[in-house]
């Protein structure tokens, strides 16, 4: 019988408790600011006999990942998490993870990348490794963070998916920030994600398999990706159906995309992560003095949901793609693939792109405001879509 | 049983194992790396003492070896690294060693 208790915790915290519920077998991981305090809690978890987990402390982000192929490999379930630096050592390893079809859940506590030094919230670190094969789910609050991780695990070791999951959070704003949670009992959690039943696990001595294995000649490692995009792809379908599962069991709705006001919207604004929440206090503001503005939240980004996103935004006058990272000499991520989400439309949306928050870089509401004065602009004729434009850079 | 790669080279993505997993073990053998010898080690019976020290040095587990005797080199796997010959003893009565290293022709070993 499932109970939520509600709680006041961090991001931070809540991970570490969603990744207990889920048990994982093995987590290799190495701290790193800020997303430390989730593996410090899960040691804590570990030394309190809370969890049957083998906690391998490792000297890198490179070994922990390496580790955890090995541990997956080996049949486990596996987790573990990092950010910034720390995703960006992990790099080879990461393809290697998503190459094997090694169901391993990791979060990522959004930080900016140097140089310069920087531990403050942006998503350059995951933006870096879109290609690498991973699923990619982004919380805009603690809550969405703990409810990512149950559903990342089932997601991940679906059958038809069998592929890494990283569940992002907001470093220091959804990390560190204490926010009110429900947190569901242990007896749900366990029932929701399941018994891991590993296939081809280098620990069945009775079928040996080997894992790690050239495909070099004869073309065949071509075969593999095709493989591996076959499953991305029809991953689109089990995100949405866990999370509709989800959303039964827990009562809070998840969506690969998330609207507000997106039904009668004529202007828009497309985010991801905890910046989803100002634009829509602006939002409400706005619709309170009848100006007809919506706010689409992308929660999936790996898969793409773009036809889902073409939906929601086809029939808008305006709509800006706010980007907390950038590709340079190109313009933001989230904008290069909602620009070519929206290709195939009978009809051209307006579309301008923003850079905001690099490096934690506040995200003021006079910021929101002025995006949506400026959609207001672009929807009556009076200004040109398509530049793209730094908010909140001197 | 056997994994059947008869028509690999005819697989689709789909047929292949998921992640390049290989859902069987000690196949290595089934892949010819003999290939690659530039050298290949003669062995002169009437020379060798049967010391055994080229079955201990191989890196390849390449000197055949039956009824605790040297028999031979397993040609499809030797890669011609010339350690059994170094480490073969010089036998006195001999003056020279048994094993030899002598250029490889063009006849490779056959791909199973
Ligand atoms: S040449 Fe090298 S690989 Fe070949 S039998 Fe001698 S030691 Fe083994
Ligand atoms: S090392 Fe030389 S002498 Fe000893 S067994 Fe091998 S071939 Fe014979």
């Amino acid at each position: 019988m499932l109970q939520q208790k509600t709680v006041a915790s961090t991001g931070n915290s809540l991970v570490a408790e969603a990744m207990r519920q889920c048990a994982p077998d093995v987590m290799a991981a190495y701290p790193i600011t800020p997303q430390t305090t989730i593996v410090e809690e899960y040691a804590k978890f570990v030394a309190d006999g809370r969890v049957h987990t083998e906690y391998v402390t490792v000297e890198s982000e490179h070994s922990a990942m390496s580790a955890c192929v090995g541990a997956s490999a080996a049949g486990a379930r596996v987790m573990t998490a990092t950010c910034s630096q720390g995703l960006a050592f992990m790099w080879e390893q990461l393809y290697i993870a998503a190459g094997l079809r090694l169901p391993i859940v990791m979060a990522n506590a959004n930080r900016a990348l140097a140089a310069p030094i920087n531990i403050h919230c942006d998503h350059s670190d995951v933006m870096g490794c879109r290609d690498s094969g991973w699923l990619i789910l982004f919380a805009e609050t603690a809550q969405e963070a703990y409810d990512n991780t149950i559903m990342a695990t089932r997601i991940a070791e679906h059958p038809d998916v069998l592929l890494p999951v990283m569940t992002c959070l907001d470093g220091f704003i959804t990390t560190h920030s204490i926010d009110r949670a429900q947190v569901m009992d242990d007896e749900t959690v366990k029932g929701f994600v399941g018994e891991y039943r590993a296939t081809n696990m280098l620990l069945d001595t009775d079928n040996p398999v080997s894992h790690g294995n050239f495909a070099g000649l004869g073309g065949t490692y071509f075969e593999f990706k095709k493989q591996h995009r076959q499953a991305m792809n029809g991953a689109l379908k089990v995100v949405k159906e866990v999370g509709a599962e989800f959303a039964e069991l827990s009562g809070r709705p998840f969506g690969v995309i998330e609207g507000w006001g997106m039904e009668d919207a004529e202007t828009a604004i497309v985010c991801i992560g905890s910046t989803a929440g100002n634009a829509r206090h602006v939002a409400r503001e706005l619709r309170a003095k009848g100006e007809k503005v919506g706010v689409l939240k992308v929660r999936c980004f790996r898969p793409f949901p773009a036809a889902d996103i073409a939906a929601a935004l086809k029939r808008l006058k305006a709509v800006a793609v706010l980007d907390r990272s950038e590709s340079f000499g190109e313009g933001g991520p989230l904008f290069l693939e909602v620009r070519s989400a929206l290709y195939d439309l009978e009809t051209r949306v307006p579309l301008v792109n923003y850079i905001y928050g690099l490096g934690g870089a506040d995200v003021r509401l006079e910021l929101i405001e002025r995006v949506f004065s400026d959609l207001s602009d672009i929807a009556a004729g009076n200004a040109a879509p398509g530049a793209l434009q730094y908010l909140g850079t001197r | 049983m056997k994994w059947d790669v008869s028509r690999v080279n005819e697989w689709t993505a789909d047929e292949f194992p998921r992640g390049a997993v290989i859902p069987e073990g000690g196949n290595s053998h089934d892949y010819v790396t003999g290939g690659w010898r530039s050298e290949r080690p003669v062995r002169d019976d009437e020379v060798c003492t049967q010391c055994l020290l080229c079955w201990i040095f191989c890196p390849d587990t390449s000197v055949v070896v039956r009824d605790e005797k040297v028999v031979g080199f397993d040609l499809d796997h030797c890669k011609g690294c010339g350690i059994c010959a170094n480490e073969c003893p010089t036998n006195p009565k001999f003056g020279r060693k048994a094993i030899e290293m002598v250029p490889e022709g063009c006849e490779l070993p056959g791909v199973k």
